[in-house]
């Protein structure tokens, strides 16, 4: 009781305070961006006093007009939106109106002391400067993690063959919009190089991950029995595919299969394929395991199952999350392998990263983009399955779930 | 014990009569016998579609071959009579060698071999393609019994079988074996007076080796700069909210490198999104982000980014947040609490992470081959560069093997640190 009473005391909202932190953050990004305009130093002088002074007029009025930041947010927002709209059209008004209603709320969550909510209040003011500054960081990682995926998704709506935004897009013109490259996607009677290339994939990922989920399942019961020799060795032996440089895997199968005659045919291409997929087969089922209670098979053979009925009767469905992903992996592996497909297929196995790989390398079409939104929109729908399942066997095997 | 069965000597016995040691190594060898069983199938194929193949690649890197035949299969009179000649004489080797490479051309250009064997020495000594090339045809019109001496011959159907180098590259590619390759994956080469360097205009390999761990290294410090602060926040946040955060970590982890790179190459080029808003921020001069190291370097980054951020969170996820908090209160400030207490307990996943990063950008190919240009190129392009276009597999094979070592001691190291066993995914 005595620290919140102690901290209203002190963090009263004051208005001197709030008011230079707005003029300060206006100021620095007025500096900046005249800066990079390349502003002679009086003219620079003037658009960043100028700045400061409309943006402190600004949240002085706001401060005195509304009593809440939800209805000064509403208000300012919907008045600059029309400005912007007048302005510069649809994208102006979502624009500006954007950037005024974060203005306000900033100028009040400044005032009110709201930024200090979701932490102890024995902080130093640096401790809550550096909180937010890393978070700012942090924040723009994750700009740089995720950025690139989502923008090929609007790109791909492209009604022209260019990769960047036109000026129809931005103003959210509909005929800005179309789904061209979805067309060219599926091509023509004269020829479908996509969808041969989708189905190539389609064909050959299965049947790799099939046989990298059975060996490799059956390899880690193997590997996690109490008694294992040259455990380390062998484990090490199995993932080292997950290591080796893609190219030198692909160089060495390509003289090998040539040898033995699987070279560009489907057979070598899944066999190589299922190879580079165990890894992660063998560690994930490894993983499940490893919490895998072993009573249970000691407690349904006391029952009288026999070793097959016990595996699949008590272990496998308790194992199958750990397996599911393990083979999610393994078609990822598969559906998304260039090199070695180049050097052990030949024509007719033509895969779709093989297309999208000399799609990009000669001549870069737009089709690509439409392509990327498909696999975008799959690796969604695979990680949220990959996330399910965790989460079940985490249920499964009696942890929280997190 | 009261009721423990003995035998004779008074060991103890199991129910079935036996010694309980002996039916105990029993029960343990069927047990080590059961896991090596439920193993082998997965061995067995791992070894015959991954381990043979990369055994089949080291050894190319020594075998003398042209195309998929031996050199002294197709050339066995020569590699016969060449024996006892010395280059360093200064002299033409002797007719009966001379006469040998009649023979042996005679026969290798009815089996349409030559060109093959012009090409392997080509390799070695440039212009010996042209010469086998344009040769054949006219050996093979030679007539055994009443054309020599072959030494005349030869030398007017070509000027340049009079050449002593060429016969000395001859001589030293005769065998089954070379170390050839291996010479010129490391820029050096066998003349006339022994092992030497390659001219410095001609020296690229070392070169090549050498950007690639350094662009790594690159890659890898920018990969701990950015991902440090995640995995902190991370594991900092609760289990909800750094759950949906890990989201933002999965999906690039869990989209297709293809995608990643193709938006990269897209964003990135002269006139792609990230210039038409560098320019409309009001800059006149367009960035020049593609086909060069920089380039290579932001989308490496990003994409192996996911990579530094799992391990480094897993180890952070461990440290009691108590303990800073802890250091403080004994008056630490907040960068010696950093520095002193949370970063040294943080090593194991930057090392993790770091070595993890590390070994897969040394094997790079897609990425720096699509947005790297002439100077952002791996030694994995030049690697697949010498398949495609220039079909030389021994020196593909030996740059290859060269890398190979590089990755391997670097797994040593990373099972070292932190042990196979401790990989984990997603």
């Amino acid at each position: 009781m005595a620290f919140t009473e102690t901290r209203s005391d002190t963090l009263r909202p004051s208005i001197p305070f709030t008011l230079s932190f707005v003029g300060l953050v206006g100021g620095l990004i007025a500096l900046a961006l005249g800066l990079m305009r390349g502003q002679e130093p009086t003219q620079l002088l003037q658009f960043t006093g100028l700045t400061v002074v409309l943006l402190c007029a600004l949240a002085f009025a706001q401060l005195h007009l509304f009593s809440n930041a939800k209805g000064a947010m509403i208000v300012t927002g919907v008045v600059v939106g029309i400005g912007g709209l007048a302005g510069a059209g649809i994208m102006g008004a979502i624009v500006f109106g954007g950037l005024a209603a974060a203005f306000s709320w900033f100028v009040f969550w400044l005032h009110t002391r709201a930024y200090r909510d979701p932490m102890p209040n024995y902080l130093t003011s640096e401790q809550v400067l550096w909180y937010y500054g890393f978070r700012v960081i942090c924040g723009l990682v994750f700009f740089y993690l995720i950025f690139p995926i989502l923008v090929i998704i609007p790109l791909s709506f492209n009604a022209q063959d260019f990769f960047t935004f036109t000026p129809e897009m931005l103003r959210l013109d509909p005929a800005g919009y179309s789904m061209k490259h979805y067309v060219d996607f599926l091509g023509t009677s004269a020829g479908r190089p996509w969808v041969d290339a989708f189905r190539n994939s389609l064909i050959i990922a299965p049947f790799a991950t099939l046989l990298a989920v059975s060996l490799g399942t059956l390899a880690a019961i193997g590997l996690t029995q109490p008694h294992v020799p040259f455990r380390k060795q062998i484990t090490a032996l199995l993932i080292s595919p997950m290591i080796v440089p893609l190219i030198i895997s692909a160089a060495g199968m390509f003289f090998f299969y040539s040898r033995i005659a699987v070279q560009g045919s489907y057979l070598g291409v899944i066999l190589a394929h299922a190879a580079l997929g165990v890894p992660f087969v063998v560690i994930t089922v490894t993983a499940t395991l490893s919490s895998f209670d072993t009573s249970l098979t000691r407690a349904a053979a006391n029952m009288g199952a026999d070793p097959v009925k016990t595996f699949f009767k008590v272990q496998m469905p308790l194992i199958l999350p750990g397996v599911l992903s393990g083979g999610l992996f393994a078609f990822i592996t598969s559906f998304d392998e260039v090199i070695v497909v180049l050097l052990v297929g030949s024509a007719g196995q033509k895969t779709l990263p093989w297309q999208m790989f000399i799609g990009l390398r000669e001549q870069i079409s737009p089709t690509i983009l439409a392509v990327a939104t498909i696999l975008v929109v799959i690796s969604i729908a695979l990680l949220t399955t990959v996330e399910m399942l965790r989460r079940r066997s985490e249920r499964l095997r009696g942890m929280s779930p997190t | 014990m009261a009721h423990a069965e003995t035998d004779a000597q008074g060991r103890i016995l199991a129910a079935d009569g036996t010694p309980l040691k002996q039916s105990l190594q029993r029960a343990l060898r069927a047990q080590k016998m059961r896991a090596l069983l439920l193993i082998a199938p997965l061995l067995l194929f791992v070894v015959i579609t991954f381990v043979m193949p990369i055994g089949d690649m080291l050894l190319r890197s020594v075998q003398n071959k042209a195309g998929t035949h031996y050199v002294p299969d197709l050339i066995p009179n020569v590699a016969e009579q060449i024996e006892d000649w010395d280059p360093a004489s200064g002299e033409l080797p002797p007719e009966e060698v001379f006469r040998a490479m009649v023979v042996d051309l005679q026969v290798a250009f009815d089996e349409k071999n030559h060109t093959q064997l012009g090409r392997r020495f080509n390799y070695e000594s440039p212009g010996m393609d042209s010469l086998f090339r344009t040769s054949g045809r006219r050996v093979s019109g030679l007539d055994l019994e009443t054309d020599g001496p072959f030494r005349e011959a030869l030398i007017d159907i070509n000027d340049d079988w009079g050449d002593l180098e060429y016969w000395a590259t001859i001589k030293a590619n005769s065998g089954y074996y070379t170390n050839s390759f291996f010479l010129a994956a490391v820029d050096m080469e066998r003349d006339s007076t022994g092992i030497a360097q390659k001219d410095p205009d001609q020296r690229i390999y070392r070169k090549l080796l050498v950007r690639t761990l350094w662009l790594s290294a690159v890659i890898t410090f920018c990969t701990l700069l950015l991902g440090y602060p995640v995995a902190w926040l991370l594991a900092d946040l609760p289990a909800r909210k750094a759950n949906l955060l890990l989201i933002l970590v999965l999906l690039p982890f869990w989209t297709s490198l293809l995608v990643r790179t193709s938006s990269w190459k897209i964003l990135l080029q002269q006139e792609g999104v990230i210039n038409d808003f560098w320019v409309w921020l009001g800059f006149v001069e367009r960035l020049s982000l593609i086909n060069n190291q920089l380039g290579v370097v932001i989308a490496m980054t990003h994409i192996l980014l996911p990579f530094m951020i799992l391990p480094l969170y897993s180890v952070m996820k461990t440290i009691p947040p108590s303990y800073l908090r802890a250091a403080k209160s004994l008056g630490a400030t907040n960068w010696t609490a950093f520095w002193r207490v949370y970063f040294p307990q943080t090593t194991a996943g930057i090392g993790a992470g770091g070595l993890l990063v590390f070994i897969l950008a040394v094997g790079y190919f897609i990425t720096p081959e699509l947005v790297g240009g002439a100077d952002g190129t791996f030694i994995s392009n030049r690697i697949y560069f010498q398949f495609s276009a220039i079909g030389n597999w021994g020196l593909a094979a030996a740059l290859g093997t060269i890398m190979l070592v590089v990755v391997l001691v670097l797994y040593y190291v990373y099972d070292r640190l932190v042990g196979i066993d401790n990989v984990k995914l997603g």
